[in-house]
């Protein structure tokens, strides 16, 4: 099994404890934890409402390709933001 | 792929300009009532002249009605919020109105059985504040025995399955126990542990001889602090901030007045910051009166300090009055006797020999000084006409 694999199959999902919402006075999903907020733009939080503790990571990033085709990146993209939401303590990954 | 992570967008300089932002933060002071005693409390010095709580339904109303606005976070403390017996139902309450609730507790009033009720409503989180890293240090602080339980409260909170933080509020007699307390926070579960600064307000303020630390042992709690960081590889986080008091620099305090916080305190006085009551010539607004967007907009007291308008020298050249505001109001009134003046805490205020002093005088006397326990019979009286009569 190849490491890209491998990562596709693992199951992100939210830390316990966070939560993640649409504010409608912010206009934006937010990402909330204990005394804390992070607002989201709206990648962020497409990726981030996915991480449902179910999708698996390849899973993930065959339905956002689906949802918005002609992102050259993407994978890459989320990729990325899977490791810095990991690396900041908002997702974890089984 | 960024996300942001500033909590709101830049601030206006000038609020006449630029909306004003939504409160993202409630904080509800439920109550003044506490069984601890702690010579730095944040609650006013007269706090037993404040008899009229807010009952269950007006509580809610101002939840409804700060949801509306657009607050977001929400914090439950007091006085000690668990002294409520309607508060799972003003949890509950929170939770459906989308809060992320954020009780703020010393831990008694809580048992088992009560944090499972919590949780079923719908808290999100509990912080538990500890006074000491031991049962003699922590139990004489609090003027309460109270190590013990707290203890148990703590473990009951990770065994519910809540994210928790520990709190240990920081002082000149408690400073040299940040290893001990960064072990206990670890051997509890906590998923954050906060070392806060004490802050010279109120019951702090006429402690400070006593509780002000002197500049080697902040030195020290920096290389502990260091120490514990690099020997440890957890997930949980360390928030520790060296106090403005020995920066230089003043913090931006509550994030800007009136344009994250806004304060209910247990008799429904609307605050831009729990302290600012301190504040003579500004009148604040009660939710009995007045709705809550009338208060957050309209309110003078509320507009008094927003944005960077009012600011007097240093703070009118200065760029940072943009990031910090010009420092804390209540602590220019205190130490520079005017409430509009730079926070004395930065070195580039006219007053900040006074921090120093206060510095010096705790080095050679805070050893000596005796300390003010918060009870009601060290409260300052609020003196009214049927005494003067």
């Amino acid at each position: 099994m190849s490491g890209a694999t491998e990562a596709a199959a693992r199951i992100p999902r939210l830390r316990p404890g966070y939560r993640l919402q649409w504010e409608a006075a912010q206009q934006c999903h937010v990402l909330l934890y204990p005394e804390g907020m992070i607002r989201l733009n709206d990648s962020a939080a497409a990726i981030l409402s996915r991480c449902d503790g179910q999708t698996s990571l390849g899973a993930l990033i065959g339905a956002l390709a689906a949802a918005y085709p002609g992102e050259t990146t993407l994978a890459e993209d989320i990729r990325e933001f899977i490791d810095l939401a990991r690396q900041r303590g908002w997702i974890e990954l089984r | 792929m960024n996300s942001s992570t500033s909590p709101v967008s830049a601030a206006g300089s000038n609020c006449a300009e630029r909306p004003v932002p939504p409160p993202l933060w409630l904080l509800a002071e439920l109550t003044y009532a506490c069984p601890l005693q702690c010579p730095y409390c944040s609650n006013p010095r007269d706090y037993p002249s404040v008899r009229d709580e807010l009952d269950t339904a007006q509580w809610i109303d101002v939840l409804r009605q700060a949801r509306a606005l657009g607050a977001v976070q929400l914090g439950l403390s007091g006085g000690e919020p668990a002294a409520r017996r309607d508060l799972e139902t003003i949890v509950q309450e929170a939770r459906g109105l989308g809060f992320y609730s954020n009780l703020i507790t010393s831990g008694l009033g809580l048992d088992a059985r009560r944090i499972e009720a919590l949780r079923a409503a719908g808290l999100d989180h509990i912080q538990v504040s500890f006074q000491a890293a031991d049962a003699v240090l922590n139990d004489r602080i609090a003027g309460t025995r109270s190590f013990e339980h707290k203890l148990a409260v703590a473990r009951a909170v990770k065994d519910a399955g809540f994210p928790m933080v520990l709190c240990f509020v920081l002082h000149r007699l408690n400073l040299h126990q940040i290893p001990a307390m960064l072990a206990l926070a670890e051997a509890l579960g906590g998923d954050y542990v906060e070392l806060a600064t004490t802050q010279y307000y109120g019951w702090a303020l006429a402690n400070r001889t006593a509780l002000l630390p002197t500049r080697e042992q902040l030195r020290q709690a920096e290389i502990d602090v260091a120490a514990f960081r690099a020997a440890y590889d957890g997930p949980m986080k360390i928030y520790y901030v060296v106090p403005d008091y020995f920066e230089g620099t003043p913090k931006a305090c509550m994030g800007g007045w009136a344009r994250l916080h806004l304060t209910i305190a247990p008799d429904g006085t609307a605050l831009p910051c729990h302290a600012a009551r301190v504040l003579p010539d500004l009148a604040f607004p009660n939710v009995c009166q007045q709705s809550l967007a009338e208060i957050w907009h309209g309110a003078p007291a509320f507009n008094r300090y927003r944005g960077t308008a009012w600011v007097q020298p240093p703070c009118s050249t200065c760029p940072e009055r943009e990031v910090d505001f010009g420092g804390c109001r209540c602590q220019a009134y205190l130490l520079a006797g005017d409430a509009t003046a730079a926070d004395p805490a930065c070195r580039l205020s006219p007053h900040h020999g006074r921090v120093l002093e206060a510095i010096d005088t705790a080095r050679r006397e805070g050893d000596a000084a005796p300390l003010i326990f918060r009870n009601p019979r060290n409260a300052t009286r609020e003196i009214s006409s049927a005494d003067l009569s």
